[in-house]
């Protein structure tokens, strides 16, 4: 594994889907050694280390910047022997503190508890396109691997030529070179102190393959988890700058309305107010968010509102509204659909649809924004801290060096926290404050209604197979929802996939596996629809048209340990299987559910999955990641839905709008097979896609009607 | 309308100028600088704001901080003492019960007056005990799992 790192270009509708800037405001490092200690980092360039080069939609487009090539742009070794790493991934939840920690330390040879890491500082860590598309495995290991690997090699040189020994028979290990033969030693921290400047990494340079880790592969317990558990981990949301103020925004009625009278005239007399108009963006900032309120309650206000559809009219206006296929990507064809269909014993048609949901992550998007002598600091939790800096410095009209983006750990994100909202309100509020910084938290209801919605879909599809079972024709039609796992893993020759844009209806965005949880619900559905159908079983009936092989082993390991074929001990009982892949991962989950008699309610009551990433940083994290998104996806697949009308959000709260809570859990086992011979892959985002086709296979199962909606409960109840 | 409101937090007195109605989160939270306490929904709904009144677990988000004048409040900065973490932070840590963790406070406070009520919870009771708390990560079977360790460790120091 020589570790170079693939280019990276990402497909916006396959890995992000963008949501719009909110605002149109009128208005218009590298120091970092001063904090960590002079002199101990290794300022060598290593080499084919920077080949990722990650891109991702902004504002002015795509956004492309080199990743540096010196190893001390990534890691830094201390006088003490602490090793600090700089990554520009922000810890969301998803455990990148502690598995980017295990990478260095495994690689480098020191002690997991002598690594910290810096993230997704813009002032100190490299540049990077964003917390998302489940990246941060991926791109992040194999690029820490290499600096770390070129480092060690480089302290390994460094004390043969003090030794006068050969470098080859030394050995680097537990923060330390040691010559086996002398028994002499010396710590990195005394040999990075040395320049090392002129030294060059060997050619050569290979990283340690997964079946020699010892410190990555450990279920290692989250690195900070005391600061969490006393509550003294501080949040966006938790900081208190000295002199700060609390902002507020004054919103609109509804989506899209204009500001058509203004007046302040009862807030001048305010001195402790600010107050700041700039286009349709009101807001105010006070020492108390009462204060804030106050003021703007006082304004006279008008607002011209636009008519807009409701969640009723949703689906037909995005099968009526998709635009005709502008790019050949969006449209993949292979075979003949006629004659696939024309050969098929049994055929089948449905439509699917998908409802918006929202992310509601539990820490509200919030900022803490500065702004002193022409320079903005903006601690914000975003997953985007270098997009972030970008917007600022261009709605601003300042330089990106004179922006810093912190993102402080982050009450979750789930892909939701994509854009620059909350930073860019308090900025602008900081702008016009005089040097003090300003605070800005939304609120639940704005969190719910201002933030951006994993979009809704309609799928139809159309499927045929053979009289053995075979699939012989699959089309797919996606209106709006997204691209992600668009293609069917599944063998079939005759294929026509196509996604349909719709122009935005709410604002929309990225969400933990976009629209492959969309795309998985239609496909798994439709594929244990021929199943029966056919009379099949559905487990047989996806290995009798599956030649993945990785697919082929989550399937038979969540089906082994789920027991399946069952029998039904009561009558509502039922059984459902879905599987899939999506950026590298493979996922197969089963599902034991019953259906109350009366109201039709679905409970679930047993969820067994097996997922499989390639070989695993941290199996501890990885169960975690993957039961989460089990227990997330049972929302978008039981209850979850965000109903509008009007350019209003009718159940913009937690009492209006259900999340899973713990009466909903199931009883849930995740098996998590290890591939050491294949390189890791993300793990945040594959969960989640099969758990919803998995219950409504099994609400079919149970009652023998078809659930097509998402969520599952609105159709069944 | 602001008036001295006494208030005895972690068992520290404090006074403080706040207009009475003000819910006692945002007093906790901007005025002490005890931001354990999260805010997650204003409404009661998300129990991320849990604090111990009177050793019972309460929504800071919906009482009035005049309401709460000298009574004892406990926060999650209040329960670790000189540095020795709270047997239900305790099993929270050990069983990693987290992700993002912004949830963590609100669930520790009310597994520690579920505990304090009832020592040795059912699944069911440990259930119905954290109904009111969200998670979103979907960490909600860790977290059973600690408050059954930290059920065990409580009896423990007891005996």
């Amino acid at each position: 594994m020589k570790g170079e790192l693939e280019t990276f270009v990402l497909e916006p509708e396959r890995f992000e889907f963008r949501a719009l800037p909110m605002h149109q405001f009128a208005l218009g490092r590298r120091d970092f050694f001063k904090v960590f200690g002079a002199g101990l980092a290794i300022f060598a360039v290593v080499k084919e280390a920077s080949a990722a080069q990650e891109t991702a939609p902004g504002p002015q487009g795509f956004h492309n910047e080199e990743l540096p090539k010196q190893i001390g742009a990534w890691l830094h070794i201390g006088e003490d022997g602490t090793v600090t790493g700089f990554v520009g991934k922000a810890e969301i939840g998803q455990n990148v503190r502690t598995s980017l920690a295990q990478t260095i330390a495994d690689e480098l040879g020191v002690a997991f508890e002598n690594v910290r890491m810096v993230l997704a500082d813009t002032a100190v860590t490299p540049f990077d396109a964003g917390t998302f598309g489940s990246r941060s495995t991926p791109t992040m290991t194999p690029q820490l691997r290499k600096v770390a690997s070129a480092a060690r090699d480089l302290l390994v040189e460094k004390a043969a030529k003090q030794w006068n020994a050969q470098a080859e028979k030394l050995v680097a290990g537990n923060g330390k070179v040691t010559d086996p033969a002398s028994g002499k030693s010396l710590r990195y921290a005394e040999l990075a102190r040395e320049d090392v400047a002129q030294q060059k990494p060997p050619a050569e340079d290979p990283v340690k393959p997964a079946s020699a880790w010892t410190i990555a592969g450990q279920p290692l317990p989250k690195v900070d988890g005391r600061e969490f558990v006393t509550g003294r981990h501080r949040y966006s949301t938790d900081l208190r700058p000295d002199g700060l103020l609390h902002g507020k925004v004054l919103r609109p009625p509804s989506f899209g309305a204009t500001l058509v009278a203004y007046d302040d005239s009862a807030v001048k007399g305010m001195t402790d107010v600010v107050l700041v108009r700039d286009g349709d963006f009101v807001g105010a900032a006070a020492t108390t968010v009462a204060g804030a309120e106050a003021a703007l309650a006082k304004l006279q206000v008008k607002w011209k509102e636009l008519p807009q559809i409701s969640d009723r009219e949703i689906f037909p206006y995005l099968k009526n509204n998709a635009e005709p296929s502008k790019e050949e990507r969006f449209r993949k064809m292979k075979g003949s659909l006629a004659e696939g269909m024309a050969a098929a014993a049994k055929r089948l048609e449905a439509s699917y649809t998908v409802a918006y949901i929202a992310h509601a992550p539990l820490e509200p998007r919030a900022a803490v924004a500065q702004w002193i002598d022409g320079k903005f600091t903006v601690w914000m939790g975003t997953q985007r801290p270098f997009a972030v800096r970008d917007d600022l410095a261009a709605i601003f009209h300042v330089p990106a060096e004179n922006v810093r983006v912190i993102v402080p750990d982050t009450g979750a994100a789930y892909g939701g926290k994509h854009t620059s909202d909350a930073g860019l309100e308090a900025a602008r509020l900081a702008r016009a404050a005089g040097g003090r910084p300003v605070k800005l938290v939304w609120t639940r209801e704005e969190e719910f209604t201002w933030a951006y919605f994993r979009p809704a879909g309609l799928i139809e599809v159309k499927g045929g197979i053979a009289a053995d079972g075979k699939l012989t024709a699959w089309e797919f039609h996606n209106y709006h929802s997204g691209m992600s796992a668009i293609d069917t893993p599944y063998a079939v020759a005759n294929v026509l996939t196509e996604y349909h844009q719709v122009p935005l209806v709410l604002r929309s965005g990225s969400y933990r596996g976009l629209a492959a949880t969309a795309n998985h619900f239609a496909r798994e559905t439709h594929m244990d629809s021929l199943a029966r159908t056919a009379g099949l079983d559905p487990l047989a009936f996806r290995l009798a048209n599956l030649s993945d092989v990785r697919m082929r082993a989550v399937l038979l390991a969540a089906a082994n340990a789920f027991g399946w074929p069952r029998q039904k001990m009561e009558e509502n009982q039922g059984f459902g299987v879905a599987a899939g892949c999506e950026k590298g991962s493979y996922v197969a989950t089963f599902a034991e559910i019953s259906v109350e008699a009366k109201t039709r309610a679905i409970r679930v009551n047993r969820l067994v999955e097996a997922f499989e990433c390639g070989a695993i940083v941290n199996p501890d994290g990885l169960r975690n990641q993957v039961v989460g998104a089990m227990i997330q996806g049972l929302g978008g697949a039981l209850f979850e839905s965000i109903h509008f009308e009007n350019g209003r959000i009718s159940n913009a709260r937690f009492s209006s709008y259900r999340v899973p809570r713990f009466r909903d859990v199931p009883k849930i086992e995740a098996i998590l097979l290890d591939r050491k011979d294949i390189p890791s892959a993300g793990a945040g985002e594959t969960p989640i896609m099969a758990v919803a086709p998995a219950i409504g296979n099994a609400y079919f199962d149970a009652t023998k009607v078809r659930l097509t909606s998402l969520p599952l409960q609105s159709q069944s109840g | 309308m602001a008036e001295s409101i006494p208030l005895e937090i972690n068992g520290k007195k404090y006074a403080v100028n706040y207009a009475p109605d003000t819910p006692l989160l945002y007093v906790l939270r901007d005025e002490l600088g005890l931001t354990g306490s999260k805010y997650g929904c204003g409404e009661g709904m998300c129990g991320a704001c849990t604090v111990l009144l009177a050793g019972v677990a309460r929504r800071s988000c919906q009482i009035a901080v005049n309401a709460v004048a000298g009574r004892p409040i406990l926060t999650i900065e209040g329960l670790d003492k000189d540095g020795e973490l709270h047997p239900v932070q305790q099993a929270f840590l050990d069983a990693g019960a987290f992700q993002c963790a912004y949830c963590t406070s609100g669930m520790i406070m009310s597994t520690v007056s579920l505990l304090q009520a009832n020592p040795h919870p059912t699944p069911e009771q440990i259930v119905q005990g954290l109904q009111g708390n969200i998670c979103r990560c979907g960490a909600h079977p860790r977290i059973i799992e600690a408050v059954q360790k930290a059920a065990g460790s409580v009896k423990g120091r007891a005996q």
